[in-house]
């Protein structure tokens, strides 16, 4: 198969998946089966375009033309690649994960949740392959759409609400700001191609293109800059597995991505180095770092946490990207990486602590530890990921982003990523600690019984805190992989 | 042979058929008449379509006058895509109009009430087709006196004041319209549009046709709701027949606009409209205005009829934005605007047909749980409210996109941001119907209610996918609007 059809089959898997899995709606089991059998599906397919673009490769191809110069086109670049691998592989291991969740914890509607799953992929591959902006676009807002039903799952008035404000917010920014941004974009520069070193350059004022730059980077709704990051904790009441690979991976993270596009392809480099706006914006990205996390530490519910620890995570990839320094984007391409298998693995652990414990808040975790030893631990090394120690994923990105910062000599950035990840550890460590070393009171002395949840769901936890440790040493294939995208041609 | 007298074919058949109906006094027989009409009809202005975009406009002389004395028609890439907007939608509406029509309508009255749809299709058509003025005002009234027998025909008693409502406001559109074209013709001895167009110029600094030109406005300004002269249209889109409102929503307000495009450019001349002191800023801010205040509105209706109906009056400021800018890119969109809007109305209102059928209500308390219901009507709603908001790869972002465009073009950024942010408030009346149908269980103390019949799910899902298609794929629409905006601005064929 060449790489262009493998590009475009890519996007149709889930696709077509969702047809069966709708299809086998009586038969629990085969529908489990088609999901699992699409996204190993899927995930091969992404393998098998790894090695050439590796090699330098470019897969490319124009699928339609809407309006005379928009048109909806695919190619396969480094970034997307990881997007795409990182996505496509933790679908599989979700969806392993999902089927003792959904099962143990007697979901309903289970049909309609795995159909919008797929979906969700589907849109979320269609993101890591857009060869333009406007392709990026639709791809951005089917996976909005497509992610409601799976947040509103539960139908609660709380569902329902939580449902409103995510669709709200992500509409809101992406219609009112990023679709301004899209078309003043093309009608000033002709064209919404992602290209190396970017397409405005000269084509308007410093004015209009810090307006624009402000449009985009709030525009990109999913990416949780402060003030627009509410969708994100309000996500949470959706089922386990869908915080865990949509609002840990997917969304949240196709939603960094389009910055680190849009920075490196539609602005570039040179032209955002004497941008104002990009100061500003580094700004509003510390700030939520530095925010999200004091806000994640008040929060008891361990799932809120959770979620405004990736508030907080998605603002480094933002700074990274916009400190504009090779390391720093470079890094940035990687924490996608990194943070994706640290925070799926945290989440994995809050679900299976509701399954098998029925517990929701943090301090109702006191000897968690010794009747859900794997899960407890697997939750210590995501943590440490997050947190950024050797040896595990998370410490490579944010040198990268220490680094890039200080080679910009930026130093106040350093202080803020050093303060940051002071404060991960006061926010992701103490339920660790809690679930270990404080017994609670009344059962005394006596040793509690191991409960675990289900294998399905344990076997999940493992791969993806196997995967973090993992991602530490092979850190430099990653690195070589993204690479290309800091060089600009000429 | 016959391919020469499409024009006058395109009228002359409704028109015969009309009476026909009342002879055949049988409303299955009436019905398959107003069907083969329909199909008809739309067979012929897919024919002029071509004919125009082949070989430039088509003029007609009606039996065989010559223009000064006779009655022109005169097709162009502007009124051949109008009638290609109102043929298809009676198309599709005329087999939907069957069940919903049984449901409805007593049954003594059916063969009366194809007869007034037939006649409404008439004065709808010859408006658009024909090039003499006063024939505008004639084929205006019979497509007038036809929809206000047409919408009293509802169920509810409302529909009757509704109707009542609209006829006075109508009638004084129309009246101001007819007084506008008697001026014209005091000035200038003609009632040929393309001789007033040749005409006007050595008269249109004059008192007179200025006067004619605010009286032919503001006629048609109430005939296609422009804010604030839109206070008819709620209610008679929200208690008319199911049928009525698909078939007027999605074709009347059209041709009332395409009138106005005519008359101002064609007739009256761009030069001479930008004459006319804050005439675009005036229409631009009537129709933001219009947009927001109608979107609001909307979002406070219980009954989700005339929720749509208010958001019709907002959808009508689109296309009046687009018009203001005087630009080809702005007119592209208001023009595109009309098809595309045809498109997501017709849908939406016919989803609420089969819900009406089936439920017996529209009221927003009565459509909870009907997403598991009525599982394809309802999904046929969301995909219709989703081009509603202007999403992409629906036909309501192709619009969006070149109102923003033109917008941009003239570097007024601040209405690029209003029109993005007046989509939203679509998503906040769109969607609370959306959570009510999906995730509110349905009422106890009804029976069960099933999936609509399939004679009114397969127009809707006609109206569903050309929502779609003709959101990805432009070439017909966009293209035939490009032209139509460059023949308006006098740039071209």
């Amino acid at each position: 198969m060449t790489g262009e059809l493998a590009m475009i089959v890519a996007i149709l898997v889930p696709l077509a998946g969702a047809g069966l899995i709708a299809a086998s709606h009586r038969h629990p089991n085969q529908r489990e089966a088609a999901t699992l059998v699409t996204a190993s599906a899927l995930f091969i397919l992404v393998l098998s375009l790894l090695l050439p673009v590796m090699e330098g490769e470019r897969p490319a191809t124009t699928l339609w033309q809407i309006l005379p110069g928009l048109s909806i086109a695919l190619e396969i670049e480094p970034l997307g690649m990881v997007f795409a691998l990182v996505a496509s592989f933790l679908w599989i291991v979700t969806s392993v994960y999902s089927i003792g969740y959904m099962r143990g914890h007697h979901e309903e509607n289970q049909t309609r949740f795995y159909v919008c799953f797929a979906v969700a992929i589907s849109s979320a591959i269609g993101v890591a392959f857009s060869a333009n902006m406007f392709t990026l676009f639709i791809f951005y807002e089917v996976l909005t759409l497509s992610t409601y039903p799976l947040v509103t799952h539960h139908g609660t008035d709380e569902a329902r609400r939580g449902g409103r404000t995510y669709l709200g917010l992500l509409l809101l920014t992406s219609i009112a700001f990023q679709l301004l941004a899209i078309v003043w974009t093309w009608s000033v520069a002709g064209t919404l191609d992602f290209s190396a070193g970017g397409i405005l350059a000269e084509k308007a004022s410093p004015v209009v293109l810090g307006v624009l730059f402000v449009l985009y980077m709030f525009g990109i709704g999913k990416a949780a800059l402060m003030p627009f990051h509410r969708w994100l904790p309000a996500a949470m009441v959706a089922p386990t597995p869908v915080s865990a690979l949509l609002h840990a991976v997917a969304v949240v993270k196709a939603g960094v991505f389009t910055v680190v596009k849009v920075t490196v392809y539609i602005f570039g480099a040179d032209l955002l180095a004497g941008l104002e706006a990009r100061q500003l914006i580094l700004f509003v990205a510390s700030f939520t770092i530095i925010g999200a996390s004091l806000v994640a530490m008040r929060q008891d519910n361990l799932k809120r946490r959770l979620a405004y620890s990736t508030v907080s995570q998605l603002s480094y990839v933002v700074l990274g990207a916009l400190l504009i320094t090779d390391s720093s984007i470079i890094g940035s391409g990687i924490h996608i990486a990194m943070h994706a298998f640290g925070k799926i693995t945290l989440f994995f652990c809050a679900g299976a602590i509701l399954v098998a414990a029925h517990k929701t808040n943090i301090s109702e975790m006191d000897g968690l530890g010794w009747t859900m030893p794997v899960t407890m631990l697997a939750f210590l090394i995501g943590a440490l990921s997050i947190i950024g120690l050797p040896p595990l994923g998370g410490s490579w990105s944010k040198y990268l982003m220490i680094l890039g910062a200080a080679q910009s000599e930026q130093y106040i950035f350093v202080v803020v990523l050093m303060v940051s990840t002071l404060l991960n550890i006061a926010y992701l460590i103490p339920p660790v600690v809690r679930s270990f070393f404080v017994l609670p009171g009344n059962t005394s002395g006596a040793r509690p019984q191991i409960n675990e949840a289900p294998a399905a769901c344990l076997a999940a936890i493992c791969v993806t805190a196997a995967g973090s440790i993992a991602l530490f040493f092979f850190v430099d294939s990653l690195y070589a992989l993204l690479e290309p995208i800091v060089m600009v041609p000429g | 042979m016959i391919a020469a007298h499409y024009p006058a074919l395109q009228i002359a058949l409704p028109l015969i058929a009309a009476p026909l109906c009342v002879l055949l006094r049988r409303g299955t027989w009436a019905w398959l008449v107003t069907v083969a009409v329909s199909w008809t009809a739309l067979y012929v202005s897919v024919q002029l379509l071509l004919q125009v975009l082949a070989s430039g406009p088509i003029s007609y002389e009606l039996g065989g006058w010559a223009a000064p004395w006779g009655i022109e028609y005169r097709v162009d890439s502007v009124n051949a895509f109008v009638l290609l907007i109102v043929s298809g939608i009676s198309a599709i509406s005329a087999p939907y109009a069957y069940k919903s029509v049984i449901h409805e309508i007593p049954e003594h009255q059916h063969y009366l009430f194809y007869s007034a749809y037939l006649l409404c299709l008439t004065g709808l058509l010859g408006i658009v087709i024909t090039g003499d003025a006063f024939n505008v005002f004639v084929f205006l009234e019979i497509s007038s006196l036809s929809s206000y027998v047409l919408i009293s025909l509802g169920k509810d008693r409302k529909a009757v004041t509704a109707a009542y409502q609209y006829l006075v406001m109508g009638t004084i559109g129309a009246t101001f319209f007819l007084i506008g074209v008697g001026l014209i013709y005091a000035m200038t001895g003609t009632l040929n549009m393309a001789d007033i167009a040749n005409r006007i110029d050595q008269v249109q600094n004059t008192r007179t046709v200025l006067a004619a030109f605010a009286f032919i406005t503001v006629g048609l300004g109430l005939k296609l709701a422009l804010f604030p002269l839109h206070l008819w249209l709620p209610n008679a889109y929200a208690y008319a027949p199911s049928v009525v409102t698909v078939f007027l929503a999605a074709t009347a307000t059209k041709v009332a606009i395409y009138t106005m495009l005519r008359f101002v450019f064609t007739l009256f001349g761009t030069d001479f409209a930008l004459d006319v002191t804050l005439l675009a800023e005036f229409l631009m801010a009537l129709a933001l205005v219009g947009v927001f205040a109608a979107s609001i509105t909307a979002i406070f209706q219980n009954n989700i009829k005339r929720m749509l109906a208010y958001s019709s009056v907002a959808q009508v400021g689109y296309m009046m934005l687009g018009v203001s800018f005087f630009s080809v890119t702005g007119l592209t969109g208001g023009i595109v605007h009309l098809f595309n809007h045809a498109m997501m109305k017709g849908a939406l209102f016919m989803a609420l047909g089969a819900i009406f059928f089936r439920v017996g209500s529209v009221h927003i308390d009565r459509i909870r749980g009907l997403g598991k219901q009525m599982p394809f009507t309802m999904f046929a709603f969301v995909i219709g409210g989703l081009s509603l908001i202007g999403i992409p790869l629906t036909v309501g972002f192709i619009s969006k996109w070149y109102l923003i465009l033109a917008a941009l073009e003239r570097g007024w950024w601040p209405i690029a941001g209003l029109v993005l942010l007046s989509s939203l408030l679509a998503i906040v009346y769109v969607w609370r119907v959306v959570e009510v149908a999906y995730f509110r269980d349905p009422p106890t103390n009804h029976p069960k209610v099933t999936e609509a019949p399939l004679s009114l799910l397969v127009p809707t899902w006609i109206l569903v996918l050309a929502n779609i298609y003709f959101g990805v794929d432009t070439t017909l629409t966009v293209g035939v609007a490009d032209t139509a905006a460059k023949v308006l601005l006098g740039l071209g064929q």
